[in-house]
């Protein structure tokens, strides 16, 4: 166990070291420029002087003043324990009702994006079997649904949203279909891939028995596409967040962590940003790590891991 | 021999249509299986031993001449479970036990679930593999997952055994102790079995008839009635009948395969 905590300890601590570093040229110039109108002398003196100066010779040239990088309400690249504080902030020190709390958004996006990752996984399961059955779906289906995936997401999403208001569908339903517009599409590609993993060999066997194609369905094929299933639905959860998070920034009604980073970014609350970056990251390792867990017990009993 | 055959070809021909045009895999094929025969096909790759298989299991249509199995059209006959077909892999599901591999074509076939268990029992101890049946076919080794796909073709009580090179995968050692085993389990069982293989003592070993066959394209180019007993010692292979026929096993390849 040693053996794997230490280099895990070593690319953390390098991450942090390179971020703390980083804070420095980042935010130096409006430290500076705070210092000296706090009566701090500073090289080279005056704020004409050093504007165009480049901001690594300026932390050379000072450094008594890194630490102020790392302090500022408004920096252009906040310092990790400042997210951290953040994060607790809207967390522990809010009720989760509260629409300060992160723990409130966080919440309206992950209902979304399990209701989107849901319709995404089932409509993708239920497409791969058609194209799998049918070569007429092979070849119509297939064609649209990469050219699904090519639109940029962020040019269809609010074209959704303003349709579905126009019937009258708001709320958790639009972020909803986003998030499975991105999420079926990996489901689609691995379940036919899976489908279609038993050999010719195992084909042929099922014919000497006079199976049925539902029987070679149930028997052969779906359990043999399980692997392929939790491998696709581990990347269509991710998307299925991503897109939620896009469905937030024209849709999000003043709720969700996509909100969240519009507003901070509307009035420069770059901590605030980054805060809710680092929560939606959490949500998207915890949901990937979900599904991990249930692969694991999935192929234990099924007997396909050793 | 005693009655009707159970497998009969009258001038059976088989064209391939390839992107290169037509290719003959077999060509006026004429052979009888009776009852109770162990018959083995050989000859080298691309002489039709397979095709010729594939076509008694219907997994492939003949384009001409007449092939009847048990009476019926290879169809019917595999509608009627007239056949067991055993593969070159096992082909087990990694997702089934043994057993559960086992029941596979009993499920298919809609065999009651009392009587599922016990024919599993019995073709397990057929295969001397009881006792494995709970087992996944990864902690088995090849010989043994073979056996029990052995088993499997067994289960659900067809008269004829189709083996398409059953044991090429598998090294020597375990190849001997399992062709005394084949022919064991014809002993107790009576099955009527058609078994590919291009390994001449294997075939000379286990045959009472042994059809030897010749490429481009695929035909028959000798068949051998083997005179050696039922009862066959591993040793019997020293023995200067068996040494005959395999010589005219040879003979009969070398015949039919120009070497050029």
């Amino acid at each position: 166990m040693t053996r794997v905590i230490f280099p895990v300890l070593v690319v953390v601590a390098a991450i942090m070291a390179f971020w703390y570093a980083a804070c420095i040229p980042m935010n130096i110039k409006f430290a500076l420029q705070t210092a000296e109108r706090q009566g701090a002398v500073i090289s080279p003196e005056g704020v004409q002087a050093r504007r165009d100066m480049s901001a690594f010779v300026l932390a050379a040239r000072n450094p008594g003043q890194w630490a102020q990088t790392w302090e500022q309400a408004k920096p252009r690249l906040p310092a990790p324990h400042q997210i951290v504080q953040e994060l607790w902030k809207t967390t522990v020190d809010v009720k989760p009702t509260s629409k300060r709390s992160l723990v409130f958004h966080g919440w309206v996006t992950l209902s979304a994006t399990l209701a989107g990752f849901a319709i995404g996984s089932v409509g993708g399961i239920l497409l791969a079997v058609g194209i799998v059955h049918s070569r007429a779906m092979d070849m119509s289906v297939m064609p649209w649904a990469i050219a699904s995936q090519t639109i940029p997401i962020l040019a269809i999403a609010p074209m959704i949203i303003v349709v579905l208001a126009s019937f009258g569908v708001q709320g958790l339903m639009p972020k909803a279909i986003i998030s499975a517009y991105l999420s079926f599409f990996p489901v689609v590609v691995g379940m036919v891939k899976g489908l279609r993993s038993p050999s010719a060999m195992d084909m042929d066997l099922v014919r000497t028995w006079s199976a049925t194609r539902a029987q070679t369905f149930w028997k052969l094929r779906l359990p043999a596409s399980v692997p392929y299933l939790f491998a696709s639905l581990k990347i269509g959860v991710a998307a299925s967040l991503v897109g939620t998070i896009v469905g937030e920034l024209p849709a999000g009604g003043g709720q969700g962590l996509g909100f969240r980073l519009l507003a901070g970014s509307y009035y420069g609350q770059t901590v605030q940003i980054w805060a809710a970056l680092l929560a939606t990251a959490v949500l998207a390792a915890g949901l990937v790590a979900l599904i991990g867990v249930l692969e694991r017990g999935t192929l234990k009993r099924m007997g396909l891991s050793r | 021999m005693n009655g009707n055959p159970v497998i009969e070809a009258k001038h059976l021909d088989l064209t391939f249509q390839t992107n290169d045009g037509p290719v003959q895999a077999l060509r006026d094929v004429n052979l009888q299986i009776h009852k109770g025969d162990f018959v083995s096909f050989i000859g080298p790759s691309g002489c039709g031993k397979t095709t010729f298989l594939r076509c008694i299991a219907a997994l492939e249509t003949p384009t001409g001449g007449k092939l009847t199995v048990n009476g019926m059209s290879p169809d019917e006959a595999r509608r009627a479970r007239a056949y067991g077909y055993v593969f070159q892999a096992a082909g087990l599901y990694p997702w089934r036990t043994i057993a559960g591999n086992i029941k596979l074509p009993l499920e298919i076939m809609g065999f009651p679930k009392s009587e599922q268990d016990a024919r599993v029992e019995k073709v397990l101890d057929l295969v001397e593999l009881s006792g494995f049946g709970k087992k996944f076919p990864w902690q088995l080794s090849g010989g043994m997952q073979q056996r029990a796909s052995i088993a499997r073709a067994l289960a659900f009580d067809a008269d004829i055994l189709l083996m398409d090179e059953p044991f090429g995968a598998l090294d020597e050692i375990v190849r001997d102790h399992l062709n005394e085993e084949v022919l064991k389990l014809w002993a107790r069982t009576g099955k009527t079995i058609g078994f590919v293989t291009h390994s001449i003592p294997e075939a000379v070993y286990l045959s009472t008839k042994i059809v030897v066959m010749s490429p481009r394209p695929g035909r028959i180019t000798d068949v051998i009635e083997s005179p050696l007993p039922k009862e066959r010692p591993l040793d019997i292979r020293d023995s200067p009948e068996f040494l005959e026929i395999a010589h005219r096993v040879r003979d009969g390849l070398r015949a039919g395969h120009a070497y050029d």
